[in-house]
């Protein structure tokens, strides 16, 4: 419906604006605009943060410059925390980036956008594989307790029991395990680690961070490192966005009493029955992710990269750019644009009405 | 057409320009490098004085830079070690025994090494020298594996601090090359010919008369060659497979980054006094860099006067 909505502002000959314009004052023109009648913008949007979700902004950039020809959108793929950082300090007017904001941040944000506060829009959802290359081997089951012993280095040979047990009746090689992980600081990572901790419990030690915590494995820079990194040995198991996994083996992830691959479908889904966190502001779609989920066809490894914008803007133009431009990014279309170049997984039906909401409140101070 | 005062020196605008312009390229360098450093310095001082967990890794800011810096010099080191012998034999060869039109052939093609971009033979060693040193990393494990150094497991990918200072001595044999060359060429015609005289081979002609006068070069160029090895950034942040500490093992998974390596690697998603953390670790290779050079230069000062080569 709402994808219907945004094609049909481009039908609405601009002309139908004109008699508001002339009979109102500008309140009345922005609160038209607000409604999202028929209007063609122009102005440029200045946004910086993940790097993840980079091939999928320059979709949405692309495609949203191919509705409204007048709008500049530029993203600048710093990496999250240098998004968060710039947005904070007033230097772009949103940020996009692989965490949301934790306390101080968010009271920082109160003196940016003042106290009507923020949004913040899982608008990027990507399922993480598990890949892996070894000679024969064409599918792999895991579950959470046997994934983290092998990338926290105490499984150490393909036919350990454990991969066993996972795997029934396939012929396991006797090879070493080589675990490769990112170099760089990621938020692939950080979701990866998360997802060990909180599914498989004790037997994953270490903390969640950004920044892979075990020594001694193998390491490589970027997505495509790690994916290099595994296609060219023997006996290599990696984690990577999935859309840059290419032809190495995808390791399905075991969820309640089955193994789920990694797809689209399931990573929305597990992110369909996620939670949100409790007790920031109304238009705040911070998600804890249920990584131990066991509902039927969720695929729990997924990175969300949210777009964190303010609820109130000093500039008229800004809000009203932003506005349009978030419609755009949620609706169907955007968010097929961004599969269709980035390989994300679009956004559920009742989280785009809801982030829909959340974006309508965005205004002008 | 009459000279009316010849008596005064012809200064003409023309060397004027010039004079002046030598003169503000030779001070805008020094301001360059002044700049430079007061940058380093102030950026990196929160680091300097944060308490040590705030620092990444938790235990300060010297264990955060130990460990890089240990890489880096390890990497160069093996760079330098490799590169330097080939090189001099590279340009014995080029000056000494090649016909002349091989030796000319054979310069070009030494000197163009240095022409391809970093990242290409970060890629280079990635993708084809890593996974073929794997089965020569796995000989060195089962022959020689009681030697610290080849200790192992062996790394799948080859992906090793062994496979980086290949790829680096790659990268900065043209510059020793080309300097040995030079040197190697200008050994006086009489010295050679002296030792040739006196009944001396080619061999012991060039290691009495040509080594000796070239020597003070070689280092020269040897030392221009490490201080490109210890800033070089992009094939190390691609070749080396960076996730352990302070280890003299070359061929496993597990290595220390390099500063330049790290900064490269880290920046992209740091903020705040993580920024300046990595400011303070450049601030750390800069001044080895410097130290590095001035230690070049003292060398060669003082074999120059012992080999009788001057300046």
């Amino acid at each position: 419906m709402r994808s219907a909505r945004v094609r049909a502002r481009l039908l609405v000959p601009g002309l139908l604006v004109v008699p508001l314009a002339l009979g109102g004052c500008a309140a009345v023109n922005e609160r038209n605009l607000a409604t999202g009648a028929g209007e063609q913008y122009s102005g440029t949007l200045v946004g910086a943060g993940s790097s993840a979700q980079q091939a999928a902004m320059q979709g949405w950039t692309a495609g949203y410059a191919s509705l409204q020809p007048e709008v500049t959108v530029n993203y600048d793929p710093v990496g999250s925390g240098g998004g968060r950082e710039q947005f904070l300090a007033g230097g772009t007017d949103f940020a996009g980036s692989d965490a949301f904001l934790d306390e101080e941040e968010l009271e920082q944000a109160e003196r940016r956008c003042g106290p009507e506060g923020i949004f913040e829009l899982p608008n990027y959802i990507a399922p993480i594989a598990v890949v892996y290359n070894v000679a024969g081997l064409d599918e792999l089951n895991l579950s959470p307790g046997t994934l983290a012993r092998i990338f926290d280095q105490q499984i150490t040979r393909w036919d350990d029991p454990a991969i066993a047990a996972d795997n029934p009746d396939v012929r396991l090689p006797d090879l070493a395990i080589t675990p490769v992980n990112r170099s760089d600081e990621s938020g692939t990572t950080e979701n990866f680690v998360d997802y060990l901790f909180q599914a498989a419990g004790e037997v994953w030690p270490h903390e969640v961070d950004g920044n892979w915590p075990v020594p001694g494995g193998e390491a490589a820079q970027g997505n495509s490192g790690v994916v290099a990194a595994v296609g060219a040995g023997n006996g290599t198991i990696g984690y990577a966005d999935l859309s840059q996994a290419g032809d190495l083996g995808v390791a399905r992830v075991r969820v309640g009493d089955e193994y789920v691959a990694p797809t689209a479908e399931a990573a929305a889904a597990v992110v369909e029955n996620s939670e949100l966190i409790e007790g920031r502001g109304e238009q705040d779609f911070a998600i804890e992710v249920n990584r131990d989920t066991s509902g039927s066809g969720e695929y729990p490894i997924v990175l969300i990269s949210y777009h964190i914008g303010c609820l109130s803007y000093d500039d008229p133009q800004t809000a009203e750019l932003l506005r349009a431009f978030m419609t755009y990014v949620l609706s169907e279309e955007g968010q097929e644009a961004a599969a269709l170049v980035a390989g994300s997984a679009p956004i559920s039906d009742g989280l785009r009405d809801q982030a829909l909401a959340a974006i309508d409140a965005v205004r002008a101070s | 057409m009459t000279s009316t005062s010849s008596s005064r020196p012809v200064l003409r605008r023309g060397d004027r320009v010039f004079a002046g312009t030598a003169k503000g390229a030779g001070i805008l360098i020094m301001l360059i490098l002044a700049g430079v450093t007061v940058f380093l310095v102030v950026e990196a001082a929160p680091a300097l004085t944060a308490p040590a967990e705030d620092i990444p890794g938790g235990d300060g800011l010297a264990s955060y830079i130990a460990p890089l810096l240990f890489g880096t010099l390890l990497a160069a080191v093996i760079a330098l070690a490799l590169a330097t012998p080939l090189a001099v034999a590279i340009a014995l060869f080029i000056t000494q025994y090649a016909p002349r039109r091989l030796a000319q052939g054979l310069g070009y093609v030494v000197d163009l090494l240095a022409a391809i971009p970093s990242i290409v033979y970060g890629f280079w060693g990635v993708f084809w020298l890593a996974p073929k040193m794997v089965p020569f990393y796995r000989w060195l494990e089962d022959n020689l594996g009681f030697i610290p150094l080849f200790a192992g497991p062996t790394s799948a990918t080859g992906r090793t601090m062994l496979t980086a200072g290949l790829v680096l001595a790659i990268m900065i044999l043209p510059i020793i090359s080309a300097i040995a060359r030079e040197v190697f060429r200008q050994t006086p015609t009489l010295h050679r010919e002296a030792a040739l005289a006196l009944g001396a081979t080619r061999w012991e002609m060039i290691r009495m008369a040509v080594l000796p006068y070239g020597s003070s070069g070689v280092i020269g160029g040897a030392m221009l060659g490490l201080g490109r090895a210890l800033g070089e950034t992009m094939a190390i942040a691609l070749v080396l497979s960076v996730s352990g500490g302070i280890t003299f093992n070359l061929i496993s998974s597990g290595n220390p980054s390099t500063i330049a390596a790290n900064v490269a690697l880290q920046f992209p998603e740091s903020s705040g006094i993580d920024v300046n953390t990595l400011i303070a670790s450049g601030l750390v290779l800069f001044v080895i860099t410097f130290a590095v050079n001035m230690g070049a230069r003292a060398i060669v000062n003082r074999r120059a006067e012992f080999s009788g080569a001057g300046s």
